[in-house]
Protein backbone atom coordinates (compact mmCIF):
# COMPACT_ATOMS: atom_id res chain seq x y z
CA UNK A 1 0.00 0.00 0.00
CA UNK A 2 2.62 2.39 -1.23
CA UNK A 3 0.32 5.31 -2.28
CA UNK A 4 -1.27 5.79 1.60
CA UNK A 5 0.02 9.17 2.25
CA UNK A 6 1.21 9.95 5.41
CA UNK A 7 0.47 13.00 6.06
CA UNK A 8 -2.75 14.86 5.39
CA UNK A 9 -2.63 17.95 2.69
CA UNK A 10 -4.46 20.24 4.60
CA UNK A 11 -4.81 18.57 8.54
CA UNK A 12 -7.40 20.15 10.08
CA UNK A 13 -8.60 19.92 13.95
CA UNK A 14 -11.71 18.01 13.05
CA UNK A 15 -9.98 15.04 11.89
CA UNK A 16 -8.53 15.03 15.38
CA UNK A 17 -11.54 15.61 17.52
CA UNK A 18 -13.54 13.05 14.87
CA UNK A 19 -15.93 15.65 14.83
CA UNK A 20 -17.63 17.55 11.22
CA UNK A 21 -19.79 19.92 11.50
CA UNK A 22 -20.05 23.73 11.99
CA UNK A 23 -16.90 26.44 11.38
CA UNK A 24 -14.50 23.99 11.39
CA UNK A 25 -15.82 23.07 7.40
CA UNK A 26 -13.74 24.76 4.72
CA UNK A 27 -15.72 27.36 2.60
CA UNK A 28 -17.51 25.01 0.27
CA UNK A 29 -17.07 21.94 1.84
CA UNK A 30 -19.98 19.55 1.71
CA UNK A 31 -21.92 18.55 4.47
CA UNK A 32 -20.80 15.06 5.96
CA UNK A 33 -24.15 13.59 5.00
CA UNK A 34 -23.84 14.25 1.55
CA UNK A 35 -20.74 11.98 1.67
CA UNK A 36 -23.12 8.68 2.63
CA UNK A 37 -25.15 9.89 -0.67
CA UNK A 38 -22.46 9.55 -2.57
CA UNK A 39 -21.84 6.22 -0.59
CA UNK A 40 -25.43 4.93 -0.44
CA UNK A 41 -25.76 3.12 -4.16
CA UNK A 42 -22.61 1.45 -3.88
CA UNK A 43 -23.41 0.23 0.02
CA UNK A 44 -26.97 -1.25 -0.95
CA UNK A 45 -25.68 -3.03 -3.93
CA UNK A 46 -23.05 -4.49 -1.89
CA UNK A 47 -24.94 -5.23 1.40
CA UNK A 48 -27.78 -7.20 -0.87
CA UNK A 49 -25.35 -9.30 -3.04
CA UNK A 50 -21.96 -9.58 -1.06
CA UNK A 51 -22.56 -8.55 2.95
CA UNK A 52 -25.94 -10.40 3.17
CA UNK A 53 -25.11 -13.53 1.02
CA UNK A 54 -22.03 -14.03 3.07
CA UNK A 55 -23.94 -13.98 6.47
CA UNK A 56 -26.68 -16.60 5.02
CA UNK A 57 -23.79 -18.82 3.95
CA UNK A 58 -22.45 -18.78 7.66
CA UNK A 59 -25.79 -19.50 8.56
CA UNK A 60 -26.46 -22.48 6.23
CA UNK A 61 -23.15 -23.75 7.00
CA UNK A 62 -24.73 -25.20 10.79
CA UNK A 63 -27.11 -26.84 8.93
CA UNK A 64 -27.81 -30.23 6.97
CA UNK A 65 -29.78 -28.70 3.93
CA UNK A 66 -30.78 -30.68 0.76
CA UNK A 67 -32.15 -26.99 -0.87
CA UNK A 68 -35.34 -27.83 -0.64
CA UNK A 69 -37.04 -29.24 2.72
CA UNK A 70 -36.62 -27.55 6.44
CA UNK A 71 -33.06 -27.81 7.11
CA UNK A 72 -31.85 -29.61 10.69
CA UNK A 73 -29.20 -27.87 12.88
CA UNK A 74 -26.08 -29.86 13.12
CA UNK A 75 -23.69 -27.07 15.23
CA UNK A 76 -20.43 -27.42 13.94
CA UNK A 77 -20.68 -30.99 12.30
CA UNK A 78 -19.87 -29.65 8.77
CA UNK A 79 -16.84 -28.28 9.69
CA UNK A 80 -15.99 -31.42 11.68
CA UNK A 81 -16.79 -33.68 8.76
CA UNK A 82 -15.08 -31.44 6.19
CA UNK A 83 -11.85 -31.22 8.24
CA UNK A 84 -11.68 -34.92 9.23
CA UNK A 85 -13.53 -37.06 6.18
CA UNK A 86 -10.72 -37.74 4.19
CA UNK A 87 -13.27 -37.34 0.72
CA UNK A 88 -14.03 -33.63 1.92
CA UNK A 89 -10.38 -32.80 2.88
CA UNK A 90 -8.98 -34.57 -0.29
CA UNK A 91 -9.59 -31.64 -2.45
CA UNK A 92 -7.55 -28.88 -0.23
CA UNK A 93 -4.93 -31.42 -0.90
CA UNK A 94 -4.94 -30.91 -4.42
CA UNK A 95 -5.05 -27.13 -4.10
CA UNK A 96 -1.51 -27.80 -2.58
CA UNK A 97 -0.63 -29.47 -5.50
CA UNK A 98 -1.92 -26.58 -7.87
CA UNK A 99 0.22 -24.36 -5.78
CA UNK A 100 3.20 -25.61 -7.44
CA UNK A 101 1.50 -25.20 -10.70
CA UNK A 102 -0.28 -21.82 -10.22
CA UNK A 103 1.62 -19.68 -8.20
CA UNK A 104 5.55 -21.08 -7.40
CA UNK A 105 6.36 -22.13 -11.74
CA UNK A 106 4.76 -19.01 -13.37
CA UNK A 107 6.67 -16.37 -10.44
CA UNK A 108 10.06 -18.42 -11.35
CA UNK A 109 9.23 -18.41 -15.05
CA UNK A 110 7.88 -15.13 -15.00
CA UNK A 111 10.93 -13.47 -12.73
CA UNK A 112 13.36 -15.37 -15.62
CA UNK A 113 11.52 -13.81 -18.27
CA UNK A 114 11.22 -10.46 -17.44
CA UNK A 115 15.23 -10.76 -15.66
CA UNK A 116 15.99 -11.40 -19.37
CA UNK A 117 14.12 -8.67 -20.89
CA UNK A 118 14.77 -5.88 -18.74
CA UNK A 119 18.67 -6.84 -19.18
CA UNK A 120 19.10 -7.30 -23.06
CA UNK A 121 16.81 -4.12 -23.73
CA UNK A 122 15.71 -5.85 -26.59
CA UNK A 123 14.03 -4.80 -29.90
CA UNK A 124 10.01 -5.84 -30.39
CA UNK A 125 9.98 -6.89 -26.15
CA UNK A 126 6.95 -5.04 -26.38
CA UNK A 127 5.98 -7.88 -28.48
CA UNK A 128 6.71 -10.35 -26.45
CA UNK A 129 5.14 -8.94 -23.53
CA UNK A 130 1.50 -8.69 -25.42
CA UNK A 131 1.87 -12.13 -26.48
CA UNK A 132 3.26 -13.82 -23.08
CA UNK A 133 0.41 -11.83 -20.86
CA UNK A 134 -2.24 -12.88 -23.86
CA UNK A 135 -3.66 -16.32 -22.01
CA UNK A 136 -4.04 -13.86 -18.76
CA UNK A 137 -6.91 -11.94 -20.87
CA UNK A 138 -8.85 -15.26 -22.56
CA UNK A 139 -11.78 -16.59 -20.82
CA UNK A 140 -10.88 -20.09 -18.87
CA UNK A 141 -13.74 -22.01 -20.91
CA UNK A 142 -11.95 -21.40 -23.68
CA UNK A 143 -8.66 -22.31 -22.37
CA UNK A 144 -9.87 -25.42 -21.22
CA UNK A 145 -11.31 -26.40 -24.73
CA UNK A 146 -8.40 -25.62 -25.89
CA UNK A 147 -5.85 -27.66 -23.72
CA UNK A 148 -8.23 -30.56 -23.91
CA UNK A 149 -7.42 -30.97 -27.45
CA UNK A 150 -3.79 -31.08 -26.80
CA UNK A 151 -4.46 -33.85 -24.06
CA UNK A 152 -6.51 -35.38 -26.29
CA UNK A 153 -5.26 -39.24 -27.03
CA UNK A 154 -4.73 -38.08 -30.51
CA UNK A 155 -4.14 -34.69 -29.66
CA UNK A 156 -0.76 -31.94 -30.11
CA UNK A 157 0.81 -33.38 -26.75
CA UNK A 158 0.87 -36.54 -27.76
CA UNK A 159 1.40 -36.24 -32.03
CA UNK A 160 4.34 -33.82 -31.08
CA UNK A 161 5.90 -37.08 -28.80
CA UNK A 162 5.20 -39.60 -31.25
CA UNK A 163 6.99 -37.26 -34.01
CA UNK A 164 10.37 -37.29 -31.84
CA UNK A 165 9.99 -41.20 -31.60
CA UNK A 166 8.95 -40.80 -28.45
CA UNK A 167 5.79 -43.14 -28.76
CA UNK A 168 6.27 -45.07 -25.00
CA UNK A 169 5.85 -42.02 -23.42
CA UNK A 170 2.35 -40.94 -25.06
CA UNK A 171 -0.95 -40.83 -21.94
CA UNK A 172 -4.32 -40.31 -21.95
CA UNK A 173 -2.91 -37.43 -20.08
CA UNK A 174 -6.80 -36.18 -18.81
CA UNK A 175 -8.11 -39.94 -18.55
CA UNK A 176 -4.94 -41.08 -16.09
CA UNK A 177 -5.32 -40.02 -12.42
CA UNK A 178 -1.51 -40.17 -12.15
CA UNK A 179 -1.32 -37.12 -14.84
CA UNK A 180 -4.70 -35.23 -14.78
CA UNK A 181 -4.58 -32.72 -11.71
CA UNK A 182 -0.43 -32.05 -13.23
CA UNK A 183 -1.69 -31.71 -16.78
CA UNK A 184 -4.99 -29.29 -15.36
CA UNK A 185 -2.27 -27.62 -13.59
CA UNK A 186 0.25 -26.80 -16.26
CA UNK A 187 -2.50 -24.82 -17.71
CA UNK A 188 -2.49 -22.27 -14.79
CA UNK A 189 1.49 -22.11 -15.64
CA UNK A 190 0.35 -21.12 -19.19
CA UNK A 191 -2.03 -18.86 -17.84
CA UNK A 192 -0.43 -17.03 -14.79
CA UNK A 193 3.07 -16.94 -16.23
CA UNK A 194 2.24 -13.36 -17.68
CA UNK A 195 0.55 -11.82 -15.00
CA UNK A 196 3.73 -12.27 -13.21
CA UNK A 197 6.15 -10.96 -15.80
CA UNK A 198 4.64 -8.06 -16.42
CA UNK A 199 4.71 -7.44 -13.00
CA UNK A 200 8.45 -8.18 -11.99
CA UNK A 201 8.76 -5.77 -15.56
CA UNK A 202 7.08 -3.22 -14.15
CA UNK A 203 9.43 -3.78 -10.61
CA UNK A 204 12.73 -3.60 -12.72
CA UNK A 205 11.75 -0.67 -14.48
CA UNK A 206 12.49 1.05 -11.42
CA UNK A 207 15.94 -0.13 -10.50
CA UNK A 208 18.25 2.82 -11.85
CA UNK A 209 20.46 1.54 -14.71
CA UNK A 210 23.71 3.03 -13.16
CA UNK A 211 23.16 0.05 -10.48
CA UNK A 212 23.43 -2.62 -12.86
CA UNK A 213 26.32 -0.57 -14.75
CA UNK A 214 28.14 -0.66 -10.88
CA UNK A 215 27.64 -3.82 -10.44
CA UNK A 216 29.11 -4.81 -13.76
CA UNK A 217 31.78 -2.68 -12.93
CA UNK A 218 32.49 -4.55 -9.78
CA UNK A 219 32.87 -7.38 -12.20
CA UNK A 220 29.54 -9.20 -11.40
CA UNK A 221 28.10 -11.65 -13.91
CA UNK A 222 24.27 -11.74 -15.00
CA UNK A 223 23.03 -13.68 -12.92
CA UNK A 224 25.06 -12.13 -9.72
CA UNK A 225 23.69 -8.91 -11.19
CA UNK A 226 20.39 -9.96 -10.95
CA UNK A 227 20.76 -11.09 -7.69
CA UNK A 228 22.04 -8.48 -5.74
CA UNK A 229 20.11 -5.53 -8.07
CA UNK A 230 17.34 -6.46 -9.42
CA UNK A 231 15.52 -9.10 -6.86
CA UNK A 232 16.01 -7.21 -3.70
CA UNK A 233 13.72 -4.54 -6.05
CA UNK A 234 11.32 -7.07 -6.36
CA UNK A 235 9.81 -7.39 -2.99
CA UNK A 236 6.38 -5.60 -3.59
CA UNK A 237 6.05 -7.39 -6.90
CA UNK A 238 6.56 -10.58 -5.41
CA UNK A 239 4.35 -10.19 -2.86
CA UNK A 240 1.65 -9.16 -4.95
CA UNK A 241 2.65 -11.89 -7.24
CA UNK A 242 1.89 -14.97 -4.59
CA UNK A 243 -1.03 -13.18 -3.70
CA UNK A 244 -2.54 -13.38 -7.15
CA UNK A 245 -1.37 -16.56 -8.03
CA UNK A 246 -2.09 -18.38 -5.11
CA UNK A 247 -5.58 -16.75 -4.49
CA UNK A 248 -5.77 -18.44 -8.52
CA UNK A 249 -4.87 -22.11 -7.62
CA UNK A 250 -6.90 -22.07 -4.55
CA UNK A 251 -10.32 -20.67 -6.32
CA UNK A 252 -9.56 -23.15 -9.38
CA UNK A 253 -12.92 -23.95 -10.81
CA UNK A 254 -13.82 -23.54 -15.00
CA UNK A 255 -10.52 -24.83 -15.58
CA UNK A 256 -11.55 -28.18 -13.84
CA UNK A 257 -15.10 -28.23 -14.48
CA UNK A 258 -14.60 -28.09 -18.25
CA UNK A 259 -11.18 -30.24 -18.66
CA UNK A 260 -11.89 -33.46 -16.32
CA UNK A 261 -15.33 -32.73 -13.83
CA UNK A 262 -13.22 -33.82 -10.93
CA UNK A 263 -12.06 -36.94 -12.42
CA UNK A 264 -10.94 -39.32 -13.35
CA UNK A 265 -12.46 -40.37 -10.17
CA UNK A 266 -11.76 -37.97 -7.85
CA UNK A 267 -8.58 -36.92 -9.25
CA UNK A 268 -8.55 -33.10 -9.97
CA UNK A 269 -11.32 -32.27 -7.41
CA UNK A 270 -11.12 -28.97 -6.39
CA UNK A 271 -12.57 -26.69 -3.26
CA UNK A 272 -14.61 -24.76 -5.61
CA UNK A 273 -15.62 -27.46 -7.88
CA UNK A 274 -16.73 -29.30 -4.78
CA UNK A 275 -18.60 -26.27 -3.42
CA UNK A 276 -20.34 -26.14 -6.84
CA UNK A 277 -21.09 -30.14 -6.91
CA UNK A 278 -21.98 -30.73 -2.64
CA UNK A 279 -24.52 -27.52 -3.23
CA UNK A 280 -25.80 -28.14 -6.44
CA UNK A 281 -25.68 -31.41 -7.68
CA UNK A 282 -25.35 -33.28 -4.12
CA UNK A 283 -28.03 -31.79 -2.32
CA UNK A 284 -26.05 -31.34 0.88
CA UNK A 285 -26.13 -27.37 0.94
CA UNK A 286 -24.21 -27.49 4.12
CA UNK A 287 -21.48 -29.20 3.13
CA UNK A 288 -20.92 -27.11 0.24
CA UNK A 289 -21.59 -23.61 1.93
CA UNK A 290 -18.99 -24.85 4.70
CA UNK A 291 -16.29 -25.89 2.00
CA UNK A 292 -16.63 -21.96 0.72
CA UNK A 293 -16.28 -20.70 4.09
CA UNK A 294 -12.60 -22.92 4.64
CA UNK A 295 -11.84 -21.74 1.31
CA UNK A 296 -12.17 -17.47 2.09
CA UNK A 297 -10.87 -18.50 5.79
CA UNK A 298 -7.50 -19.89 3.67
CA UNK A 299 -7.79 -17.22 0.98
CA UNK A 300 -7.83 -14.28 3.94
CA UNK A 301 -4.99 -15.85 6.32
CA UNK A 302 -2.88 -16.56 3.05
CA UNK A 303 -3.55 -12.76 1.61
CA UNK A 304 -2.76 -11.17 4.83
CA UNK A 305 0.33 -13.53 6.04
CA UNK A 306 1.86 -12.55 2.25
CA UNK A 307 1.58 -9.04 2.57
CA UNK A 308 2.83 -9.27 6.57
CA UNK A 309 5.52 -10.71 5.34
CA UNK A 310 6.42 -8.27 2.43
CA UNK A 311 5.74 -5.45 4.73
CA UNK A 312 8.16 -6.82 7.74
CA UNK A 313 10.67 -7.59 5.04
CA UNK A 314 10.47 -3.47 4.13
CA UNK A 315 11.11 -2.32 7.26
CA UNK B 1 26.98 -3.74 -22.62
CA UNK B 2 25.44 -6.69 -23.54
CA UNK B 3 27.19 -9.46 -25.80
CA UNK B 4 26.05 -10.98 -29.32
CA UNK B 5 25.87 -14.35 -27.45
CA UNK B 6 23.58 -13.01 -24.94
CA UNK B 7 21.85 -10.93 -27.39
CA UNK B 8 20.68 -14.29 -29.31
CA UNK B 9 20.03 -16.36 -25.97
CA UNK B 10 17.49 -13.61 -24.94
CA UNK B 11 15.74 -13.58 -28.23
CA UNK B 12 16.02 -17.55 -27.80
CA UNK B 13 14.39 -17.90 -24.76
CA UNK B 14 11.95 -15.13 -25.13
CA UNK B 15 10.95 -16.61 -28.94
CA UNK B 16 9.92 -20.39 -26.83
CA UNK B 17 7.94 -18.43 -24.32
CA UNK B 18 6.14 -16.44 -27.21
CA UNK B 19 5.53 -19.97 -29.00
CA UNK B 20 4.30 -21.78 -26.17
CA UNK B 21 2.49 -19.06 -25.10
CA UNK B 22 0.66 -18.30 -28.82
CA UNK B 23 0.62 -22.43 -29.48
CA UNK B 24 -3.19 -23.32 -28.08
CA UNK B 25 -4.22 -20.07 -29.24
CA UNK B 26 -2.97 -21.12 -32.78
CA UNK B 27 -4.17 -24.52 -32.74
CA UNK B 28 -7.82 -23.73 -31.91
CA UNK B 29 -8.03 -21.03 -34.15
CA UNK B 30 -6.47 -23.57 -37.14
CA UNK B 31 -9.03 -26.27 -35.37
CA UNK B 32 -12.45 -23.80 -36.12
CA UNK B 33 -11.00 -23.20 -39.92
CA UNK B 34 -11.12 -26.95 -40.73
CA UNK B 35 -13.83 -28.61 -42.51
CA UNK B 36 -16.76 -29.93 -39.91
CA UNK B 37 -17.68 -32.89 -41.75
CA UNK B 38 -15.80 -35.75 -42.88
CA UNK B 39 -14.88 -35.53 -46.56
CA UNK B 40 -15.19 -32.25 -46.95
CA UNK B 41 -12.94 -30.25 -49.30
CA UNK B 42 -9.92 -28.62 -47.77
CA UNK B 43 -8.91 -25.02 -47.76
CA UNK B 44 -10.31 -22.54 -44.54
CA UNK B 45 -13.95 -22.82 -43.62
CA UNK B 46 -15.00 -19.75 -42.56
CA UNK B 47 -18.46 -20.72 -42.70
CA UNK B 48 -18.00 -22.67 -39.43
CA UNK B 49 -18.29 -19.12 -37.56
CA UNK B 50 -21.30 -18.77 -39.04
CA UNK B 51 -23.00 -22.34 -38.13
CA UNK B 52 -21.54 -21.79 -34.85
CA UNK B 53 -23.13 -18.29 -34.45
CA UNK B 54 -26.65 -19.76 -35.77
CA UNK B 55 -26.90 -23.68 -35.16
CA UNK B 56 -24.65 -23.23 -32.19
CA UNK B 57 -27.31 -20.28 -30.62
CA UNK B 58 -24.29 -18.23 -29.67
CA UNK B 59 -26.34 -15.11 -31.56
CA UNK B 60 -27.95 -15.46 -28.42
CA UNK B 61 -25.41 -16.32 -26.22
CA UNK B 62 -23.08 -13.09 -27.08
CA UNK B 63 -25.89 -10.96 -27.25
CA UNK B 64 -26.80 -11.78 -23.63
CA UNK B 65 -22.67 -11.57 -22.88
CA UNK B 66 -22.91 -8.13 -24.35
CA UNK B 67 -26.48 -6.96 -22.18
CA UNK B 68 -24.73 -8.44 -18.92
CA UNK B 69 -21.04 -6.83 -19.48
CA UNK B 70 -22.39 -3.65 -20.85
CA UNK B 71 -24.91 -3.27 -17.64
CA UNK B 72 -22.09 -4.47 -15.25
CA UNK B 73 -19.70 -2.28 -16.55
CA UNK B 74 -21.99 0.78 -16.60
CA UNK B 75 -23.47 -0.11 -13.01
CA UNK B 76 -20.03 -0.74 -11.28
CA UNK B 77 -18.37 2.34 -12.98
CA UNK B 78 -21.06 5.02 -12.00
CA UNK B 79 -21.49 3.18 -8.17
CA UNK B 80 -17.65 3.22 -7.54
CA UNK B 81 -16.74 6.50 -8.97
CA UNK B 82 -19.86 7.93 -6.99
CA UNK B 83 -18.22 5.90 -3.45
CA UNK B 84 -14.55 6.89 -4.50
CA UNK B 85 -15.61 10.44 -4.60
CA UNK B 86 -16.84 10.44 -1.29
CA UNK B 87 -13.95 8.52 0.06
CA UNK B 88 -11.63 10.04 -1.32
CA UNK B 89 -12.24 13.57 -1.43
CA UNK B 90 -14.57 13.85 1.95
CA UNK B 91 -14.43 13.30 5.57
CA UNK B 92 -17.77 11.79 7.29
CA UNK B 93 -17.92 9.52 10.07
CA UNK B 94 -17.00 6.12 9.80
CA UNK B 95 -15.06 6.52 6.49
CA UNK B 96 -12.42 3.90 7.19
CA UNK B 97 -14.64 1.49 8.60
CA UNK B 98 -16.84 1.57 5.93
CA UNK B 99 -14.05 1.33 3.37
CA UNK B 100 -12.27 -1.44 5.00
CA UNK B 101 -15.97 -3.28 4.67
CA UNK B 102 -16.01 -2.82 0.96
CA UNK B 103 -12.37 -4.02 0.88
CA UNK B 104 -12.74 -7.26 2.21
CA UNK B 105 -15.07 -7.69 -1.16
CA UNK B 106 -11.57 -8.30 -2.77
CA UNK B 107 -10.72 -10.70 -0.87
CA UNK B 108 -14.09 -13.07 -0.65
CA UNK B 109 -14.28 -15.46 -3.22
CA UNK B 110 -17.36 -15.18 -5.11
CA UNK B 111 -18.25 -19.06 -4.59
CA UNK B 112 -18.65 -18.09 -0.90
CA UNK B 113 -21.50 -16.11 -2.22
CA UNK B 114 -22.51 -17.47 -5.40
CA UNK B 115 -24.83 -20.61 -3.31
CA UNK B 116 -26.64 -18.25 -0.78
CA UNK B 117 -27.24 -16.18 -2.89
CA UNK B 118 -28.69 -18.33 -5.58
CA UNK B 119 -31.13 -19.67 -2.63
CA UNK B 120 -32.14 -16.05 -1.92
CA UNK B 121 -33.03 -15.10 -5.39
CA UNK B 122 -34.51 -18.37 -6.05
CA UNK B 123 -37.14 -17.46 -3.25
CA UNK B 124 -37.39 -14.02 -4.69
CA UNK B 125 -38.20 -15.53 -8.35
CA UNK B 126 -35.52 -14.35 -10.05
CA UNK B 127 -32.74 -16.86 -10.78
CA UNK B 128 -33.02 -16.73 -14.59
CA UNK B 129 -32.90 -13.65 -15.49
CA UNK B 130 -30.75 -10.65 -15.82
CA UNK B 131 -30.79 -9.47 -12.39
CA UNK B 132 -29.74 -12.50 -11.45
CA UNK B 133 -25.81 -12.12 -13.66
CA UNK B 134 -25.74 -8.42 -13.26
CA UNK B 135 -26.38 -7.45 -9.38
CA UNK B 136 -24.33 -10.21 -8.12
CA UNK B 137 -21.11 -9.12 -10.43
CA UNK B 138 -21.69 -5.30 -9.89
CA UNK B 139 -21.27 -6.28 -6.07
CA UNK B 140 -18.30 -7.77 -7.29
CA UNK B 141 -16.76 -5.23 -8.96
CA UNK B 142 -17.51 -2.49 -6.70
CA UNK B 143 -14.95 -3.60 -4.11
CA UNK B 144 -11.88 -3.21 -6.83
CA UNK B 145 -13.61 -0.36 -8.50
CA UNK B 146 -14.29 2.06 -5.04
CA UNK B 147 -10.33 1.64 -4.05
CA UNK B 148 -9.22 2.05 -7.70
CA UNK B 149 -11.58 5.24 -8.21
CA UNK B 150 -10.60 6.51 -4.09
CA UNK B 151 -7.13 6.43 -5.50
CA UNK B 152 -7.33 8.19 -8.23
CA UNK B 153 -9.53 11.12 -6.40
CA UNK B 154 -6.90 11.32 -3.38
CA UNK B 155 -4.27 11.80 -5.57
CA UNK B 156 -6.39 14.42 -8.05
CA UNK B 157 -5.39 18.10 -6.82
CA UNK B 158 -6.49 18.96 -3.94
CA UNK B 159 -5.94 22.66 -4.03
CA UNK B 160 -8.06 22.60 -7.63
CA UNK B 161 -10.81 21.29 -5.42
CA UNK B 162 -10.68 23.69 -2.72
CA UNK B 163 -10.22 26.32 -5.46
CA UNK B 164 -13.49 25.38 -7.55
CA UNK B 165 -15.60 24.92 -3.80
CA UNK B 166 -14.33 28.88 -2.96
CA UNK B 167 -15.85 29.57 -6.41
CA UNK B 168 -19.39 28.80 -5.23
CA UNK B 169 -19.03 24.90 -7.54
CA UNK B 170 -21.24 22.56 -5.54
CA UNK B 171 -19.90 18.83 -4.50
CA UNK B 172 -21.74 17.30 -7.99
CA UNK B 173 -20.56 20.03 -10.04
CA UNK B 174 -17.22 19.56 -8.89
CA UNK B 175 -17.42 15.75 -9.33
CA UNK B 176 -19.39 15.87 -12.69
CA UNK B 177 -17.61 18.82 -14.53
CA UNK B 178 -14.04 18.31 -13.28
CA UNK B 179 -12.84 15.51 -11.27
CA UNK B 180 -14.67 13.06 -13.69
CA UNK B 181 -13.90 14.41 -16.83
CA UNK B 182 -10.04 14.63 -15.68
CA UNK B 183 -9.83 10.74 -14.40
CA UNK B 184 -10.71 9.75 -17.75
CA UNK B 185 -7.68 7.35 -17.89
CA UNK B 186 -7.85 6.27 -14.41
CA UNK B 187 -12.01 5.37 -15.34
CA UNK B 188 -10.92 3.75 -18.76
CA UNK B 189 -8.44 1.25 -16.68
CA UNK B 190 -11.29 0.17 -14.69
CA UNK B 191 -13.66 -0.03 -17.00
CA UNK B 192 -11.42 -2.46 -19.15
CA UNK B 193 -10.75 -4.88 -16.26
CA UNK B 194 -14.47 -5.03 -15.60
CA UNK B 195 -15.66 -5.55 -18.98
CA UNK B 196 -12.89 -9.04 -19.02
CA UNK B 197 -13.48 -10.14 -15.38
CA UNK B 198 -17.69 -10.01 -16.55
CA UNK B 199 -17.39 -11.45 -19.83
CA UNK B 200 -15.79 -14.35 -18.82
CA UNK B 201 -17.20 -15.15 -15.82
CA UNK B 202 -18.23 -18.71 -15.94
CA UNK B 203 -19.75 -20.37 -11.95
CA UNK B 204 -22.10 -17.19 -11.56
CA UNK B 205 -24.50 -18.26 -14.66
CA UNK B 206 -23.45 -21.72 -14.52
CA UNK B 207 -25.61 -21.57 -10.84
CA UNK B 208 -27.93 -18.72 -12.16
CA UNK B 209 -29.50 -19.89 -15.37
CA UNK B 210 -31.17 -22.74 -16.77
CA UNK B 211 -32.87 -21.15 -19.28
CA UNK B 212 -31.11 -22.02 -22.44
CA UNK B 213 -31.90 -18.28 -23.83
CA UNK B 214 -30.25 -16.79 -20.95
CA UNK B 215 -26.59 -18.27 -21.29
CA UNK B 216 -23.80 -16.25 -21.13
CA UNK B 217 -21.09 -16.91 -23.76
CA UNK B 218 -18.77 -19.04 -21.69
CA UNK B 219 -21.87 -20.84 -19.84
CA UNK B 220 -23.00 -21.73 -23.46
CA UNK B 221 -19.46 -23.11 -24.91
CA UNK B 222 -19.45 -25.44 -22.07
CA UNK B 223 -23.02 -26.88 -22.15
CA UNK B 224 -21.87 -26.71 -26.46
CA UNK B 225 -18.94 -28.73 -25.71
CA UNK B 226 -20.86 -31.70 -24.00
CA UNK B 227 -22.80 -31.69 -26.71
CA UNK B 228 -21.25 -31.90 -29.67
CA UNK B 229 -18.00 -33.74 -29.13
CA UNK B 230 -18.02 -34.58 -32.68
CA UNK B 231 -18.07 -31.39 -33.80
CA UNK B 232 -14.66 -30.11 -32.91
CA UNK B 233 -14.26 -27.58 -35.41
CA UNK B 234 -17.59 -26.00 -34.95
CA UNK B 235 -16.73 -26.08 -31.04
CA UNK B 236 -13.22 -24.60 -32.13
CA UNK B 237 -15.11 -21.95 -34.35
CA UNK B 238 -17.85 -21.71 -31.11
CA UNK B 239 -14.73 -21.05 -28.69
CA UNK B 240 -12.55 -18.41 -30.99
CA UNK B 241 -16.03 -16.35 -31.09
CA UNK B 242 -16.37 -16.34 -26.90
CA UNK B 243 -12.48 -15.53 -26.87
CA UNK B 244 -12.58 -12.45 -29.40
CA UNK B 245 -13.95 -9.94 -27.83
CA UNK B 246 -11.77 -9.92 -24.61
CA UNK B 247 -8.77 -10.72 -26.76
CA UNK B 248 -9.22 -7.74 -29.49
CA UNK B 249 -10.20 -4.98 -26.65
CA UNK B 250 -6.78 -5.93 -24.99
CA UNK B 251 -4.41 -5.62 -28.41
CA UNK B 252 -6.09 -2.21 -28.46
CA UNK B 253 -5.75 -1.01 -24.92
CA UNK B 254 -3.38 -3.49 -23.81
CA UNK B 255 -1.32 -0.25 -22.21
CA UNK B 256 -4.42 0.62 -19.91
CA UNK B 257 -5.10 -2.94 -19.34
CA UNK B 258 -1.62 -3.83 -18.48
CA UNK B 259 -0.81 -0.40 -16.02
CA UNK B 260 -4.95 -1.54 -14.35
CA UNK B 261 -2.94 -5.01 -13.58
CA UNK B 262 -0.10 -4.28 -12.39
CA UNK B 263 -1.09 -1.13 -10.51
CA UNK B 264 -4.33 -2.71 -9.39
CA UNK B 265 -2.42 -5.85 -8.16
CA UNK B 266 0.65 -3.52 -6.40
CA UNK B 267 -1.86 -1.26 -4.54
CA UNK B 268 -4.64 -4.29 -3.68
Amino acid sequence: MRWRRTTRPSPRVADVAGVTRGPSRAPGEPRPHVAYLYLAPALVVFACFMAWPLLHALYLSFYEWDGLSLGTWVGLGNYRDVLTDPELRAPFVHSLVLLVFFSALPITIGMTLAAVMSRARLRGSGFFRTVVFLPQVVAMVVVAIAWRAIYAPTGALNDTLRAFGLGALTQTWLGDPTYALSAVGLVGTWVGTGLCMVLFLAGLSKVPRELYEAATLDGAGALRQFFAVGLPALRGELAVALTLTIVAALRTFDLVYVMTSGGPGRSTRVPSFEVYRWSMQEGKVGYGVTIALLLTAVILAVTVAVNKVAEAERA
Amino acid sequence: MTSRVERVGSYLVLSVAAVIALYPLVLIIAAALRPDQVGASGGLHFENFATAWQRGNFGTYLRNSVIVSVAVVVLSAALSSMAGYAFGTMRFRGSSVLFYLLLLGLMVPSEAVIVPLYYDLKALGLTDTYVSLIFPQVAQSLAFGTFWMRAYFRSSSHELVEAARVDGAGHGRIFWSILLPMGRPALLTMVLLVFMWTWNEFLLPLVMITDESLRTAPLGLSNFQGQYTAGTALLAAAAVLVALPVVLVFLFTQRHFIRGMVEGGVKG
